[in-house]
């Protein structure tokens, strides 16, 4: 595959990178992405990853786009509202890059499609916002060998990790189960920062990057947090990949993916 | 002595537990916080009889549920 013209001057900026170069472009050109969730995190890390022009970008997310959205959600605009998230989406980021093929999926994942909705992807990116999608997209990465890039925003905190399946520590590594409903406080109960979405969403897209160019250390083994307000990041170096934890270690108790129940107030607004 | 609490020095007092530095750090939903302990997770069970020893490097790991 040759570059034309116009993708040697779109893409510019990479090839002239010694790291990236035609060669990393060519493997973002055929790179997969699953970004699950097109909101706060999602919004931020289609855009790039559009703009970078990754190959073929999947975005999933059963919402329609809501005026209480656009204060961080920055891949939809006003004229969207009402719109399915995954259909403005998708316009947005042809939009920016046509040499993208964008497939959508206007649904939530659940234990009966998650598995079909990964298969086909090389690193799948979460941006959901609540505990029983974060837990199911986790074990199921793990059990499809699937690269995910986890995270999580709240006020004006925000952390990731990558996840590697068999080479670091999983998300239930670190987290063996989710919180009983409204324990632990979500973004539209305790509010979020726009910029944090796009702090957090950025770097899950540089993550998708690395891992389809081949470039530099991903963050696997580590949680990265940041706290705006004090303006710090913290590397957090987590525990090797625990011979105890219940779904990726060598001897798994759960070998099934499990349909959290999911926080009623969830269900009607994001 | 001397322990690493999230990336900063601290002097604490001889003896002091897990469950002691979890209260005098104002850790939100203590009893979702999940802490290691010179790269090694604590159980939460064993929070109460882990006692924190000089040099220790000690990490609060929270849930973070929001993203859309």
């Amino acid at each position: 595959m040759a570059f034309t013209n116009e993708q040697l001057e779109r893409y510019s900026r990479h090839i002239i990178l010694k790291e990236i170069g035609a060669k990393g472009q060519k493997k973002l050109l055929n790179g997969k992405v699953l970004i699950i969730g097109a909101g706060g995190l999602g919004a931020p890390a289609a855009l790039y990853l559009a703009a970078a022009g990754v190959g073929t970008i999947g975005i999933v997310d059963a919402d329609v786009v809501d005026l209480s959205n656009l204060q961080r959600q920055v891949i939809h605009t006003t004229n969207d509202i009402g719109k399915r998230k995954v259909e403005s989406a998708r316009e947005t980021m042809n939009a920016i890059n046509p040499d993208v093929k964008v497939n959508t999926y206007h649904e939530f994942v659940a234990s009966d499609n998650i598995m079909d909705l990964i298969k086909d992807y090389d690193f799948i990116l979460d941006g959901t916002d609540n505990f029983p999608a974060k837990f199911l997209i986790n074990d199921a990465c793990v059990m499809a060998k699937k690269p995910l890039s986890h995270a999580g925003i709240i006020r004006f905190k925000g952390q990731l990790t990558t996840i590697i399946p068999g080479e670091g520590p999983c998300y239930r590594c670190i987290f063996k189960n989710p919180p009983p409903k409204d324990a632990v406080p979500t973004c539209k109960q305790a509010g979020v920062i726009g910029a944090m979405g796009g702090v957090i969403g950025s770097l899950q897209a540089m993550e998708a990057v690395k891992y389809l160019t081949g470039v530099g250390d991903l963050l696997v083994g580590y949680l990265l947090t940041y706290d705006a307000l004090k303006m710090e990041f913290h590397k957090i170096k987590l525990p090797a990949r625990g011979e105890g934890c219940a779904v990726c270690s060598d001897h798994p108790t759960i070998t099934e993916l499990i349909d959290y129940e999911q926080p009623a107030c969830e269900l009607k607004a994001h | 002595m001397n322990i690493t609490v999230a990336g900063e020095k601290k002097d604490v007092k001889e003896g002091l537990t897990v469950t002691e530095l979890i209260a005098s750090e104002n850790v939100e939903t203590p009893q979702y916080v999940t802490v290691s302990v010179n790269e090694e997770f604590v159980e939460s069970g064993e929070f109460d009889t882990t006692v924190l020893k000089e040099g220790d490097v000690v990490e609060f790991l929270y849930f973070m549920g929001g993203g859309r």
